[in-house]
């Protein structure tokens, strides 16, 4: 009897309503929180930041910002790369106008761009839903990138149509550039990751998170008993944007230093994203850090295996991860739409029943 | 009985009051479809009016009309004395109107404390910023509307499955759940589509009596469509009767009973 809940009472509605409800599951999100703030940083080095850490923090924000569109408000989006891509652009003009302001400023700001951005292309939604929408945001994909590549004022005109993020520090920390040690950029996204969670989780729980499942659930009901979809799916579309747009300029100030928009935003990045949300489990804010987890180990631990172990080709191991991945993809959609997070919340039902299963 | 202006006095003795909700000849068209045709009736404060009439009859579209969900092609809602201008129906919910649906309309992922919850969103105002900080106005609204809910909830006595995801739960638990949601909202007017339909006899009696306890003790003005009649002879006040569209008789229960187009309708035998 590890995991209990009996005797965890409440005896007030602040206290029922808040994350971890659980004292068990409260206490391992604080040990999380305080291995990945004070232990990590210090055994950090170039390789576990540029392999595995830094892109699972990035994509955990991304995944949030599309589950909260996707799994929440249940309105269907490709064009989460065009969107990230616009956090990116977004925080490179800032960077390069505003050089004296905090980095902090510009990401929020970044992400402040991409939220207004999402609601214009969220727009269609009041009208269509489910086929047409993802339509309408594919062509959103499309149409973003194919703007910050042909309009030079975006990447300021330089000769390789690149954008490439100068230095810059916090606290007198450098930031971004080659010379960015790998704490500090794992500490920044990290920061921002915090941030982004506790906001959805936030918004999740109370008035805006209801109205948005409502509107996922049986949208001409909600509207009926008082539900503004408007608003509702606006509002996702701004948060969800918000948060996209964050983890694009991530993307690119901290991790690539330099980006080619279709190379690095491009529509497989779109479906990277929401694989990571299908697999992890829409709507919930645990399944987008699953997600984006396994999406992020699973090469590094096929490469580990297949080629430096069994010493399989890369490019086999490579097809081979595709495979492993659509086959998810279909399983999860099909057997359990609520992905990671569900079986491991069955998992946790069990283990809460055991040793006694009845 | 009646007296028409300041409303009357019911043979169990409760005071109904003025005229709340009154439809003036409204007519509702799809394609070519006559759904309802220049129908006007009134629904007073404090009255359990019912809607019956047979499979078709246009009673579930006139609850559209009331909610604002269809915008019929002529007539007019008036609303506390005064004509409502056409709005959407969020609007018409916020103004007190609240309802349940003939099939079930839960949303079905979320717990039945979520759904209860949000009836109460009319009632919460807090901020984008606020509820992403969950601190000020976002947190002391959420506790404040939970108090209500959770009233709402120990009064439809469905405490135990507070937490339960509705998709999980029986039909008939459903069914109470959705008047949960509809009450959270605490309504001035309550509309009811077929509460009892698919039922058994004990669901029928427990449903039957929370009706009447709403009522009761908040003095909801309750409108509800029902094919039961033994139902609707003892819960309600008066009763409007329709088919095909047309409104055939309105009155007290016993009144509607013996009303010869009323029978002839219900034995099918042609009104006109
Ligand atoms: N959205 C719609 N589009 C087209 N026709 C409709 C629509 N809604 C209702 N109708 C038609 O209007 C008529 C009345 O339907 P309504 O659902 O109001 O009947 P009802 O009295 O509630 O019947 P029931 O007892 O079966 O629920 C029917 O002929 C129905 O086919
Ligand atoms: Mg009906």
């Amino acid at each position: 009897m590890f995991y209990r809940e009996a005797g965890d009472f409440k005896t007030s509605y602040e206290q029922d309503s808040q994350t971890f409800p659980i004292k068990f599951d409260r206490f391992r999100y604080y040990a999380v929180l305080a291995i990945a703030f004070l232990v990590v940083p210090f055994v950090i080095n170039d390789y576990w930041a540029n392999a595995i850490l830094l892109p699972f923090l990035i994509y955990a924000i991304a995944a949030i910002g599309l589950n909260i569109l996707v799994g929440y408000a249940g309105q269907v989006s490709l064009g989460t790369g065009g969107f990230m891509a616009v956090g990116a652009y977004a925080c490179y003009k800032f960077m390069t106008m505003m050089p004296e302001v905090s980095m902090f400023v510009h990401v929020l700001l970044a992400g402040g761009m991409t939220a207004i951005v999402c609601v214009v292309f969220g727009l269609p939604s009041l009208r269509i839903k489910g086929f047409y929408l993802a339509v309408a945001t594919l062509a959103a994909q499309f149409f973003l990138v194919w703007l910050f590549n042909r309009v030079p004022w975006f990447y300021n005109y330089s000769a390789s149509g690149q954008i490439s993020a100068p230095e810059r520090d916090v606290f007198g920390i450098l930031i971004t550039g080659p010379n960015a040690p790998a704490w500090a950029t794992y500490m920044f996204s990290l920061i921002f990751l915090t941030l982004c969670a506790l906001v959805a989780r936030n918004l999740t729980r109370g008035t805006i998170g209801r109205s948005w499942m409502a509107i996922r659930d049986m949208d001409i009901a909600a509207e009926i008993i008082g539900v503004n979809p408007l608003k509702a799916k606006l509002t996702a579309f701004a948060v969800s944007g918000f948060f996209i747009g964050i983890s694009g300029a991530l993307f690119f100030s901290v991790y690539l230093g330099a980006v080619e928009v279709g190379e690095a935003f491009g529509i497989t990045k779109s479906f990277l994203v929401l694989f990571m949300v299908i697999i992890g489990g829409l709507g919930s804010i645990f399944g987008s850090f699953a997600g984006a987890a396994f999406l992020v180990l699973l090469p590094v631990v096929l490469k580990v295996v297949g080629v430096d172990v069994l010493g399989w080709p890369t490019d086999i191991v490579a097809h081979f991860q595709l495979v492993i991945v659509g086959a998810l993809i279909i399983v999860f959609l099909i057997v359990e739409p609520h992905g990671l997070a569900q079986l491991w919340r069955v998992a946790k039902e069990k283990l809460r029943l055991w040793p006694f299963p009845h | 009985m009646k007296d028409m202006q300041d409303g009357y006095t019911t043979a169990d003795g409760r005071k109904i009051g003025g005229v709340v909700m009154e439809m003036k000849n409204i007519t509702l068209r799809f394609g070519g479809v006559v759904a309802i045709k220049d129908i006007s009736f009134d629904i007073r404060e404090g009255e359990i009016r019912a809607i019956i009439g047979p499979n078709g009859a246009g009673k579930s579209s006139m609850l559209n009309v009331i909610s604002g969900f269809y915008v019929p092609q002529e007539g007019e809602v008036w609303f506390h004395g005064e004509p409502r201008p056409q709005m959407r129906p969020y609007e018409v919910a916020q103004q007190g109107i609240a309802r349940t649906f003939q099939n079930i309309a839960l949303f079905e992922g979320m717990s039945v404390l979520d759904n209860v919850m949000t009836g109460r969103l009319s009632y919460m105002k807090s901020g984008l910023f606020s509820q992403a900080l969950w601190k000020g106005k976002a947190e002391a609204e959420e506790v404040a509307n939970r108090e209500v809910a959770e009233k709402i909830i120990d009064f439809l006595e469905i405490q135990h499955i507070r937490k339960t995801p509705v998709a999980r739960l029986p039909y008939g638990l459903k069914k109470r759940v959705e008047l949960a949601r509809a009450l959270a909202a605490e309504p001035k007017l309550l509309l009811l589509d077929e509460p009892m339909a698919g039922m058994n006899v004990e669901e029928k009696e427990d449903m039957s009596r929370f009706i009447l306890d709403v009522n009761d003790e908040f003095g909801t003005t309750i409108a509800l469509i029902e094919h039961d009649m033994g139902v609707v002879m003892d819960l309600s006040d008066r009763v409007v009767v329709m088919d095909y569209g047309k409104k055939i008789g309105d009155g007290t229960p016993d009144e509607v009973r013996n009303n010869q187009a009323v029978i002839d309708a219900y034995l099918g035998v042609s009104s006109d």
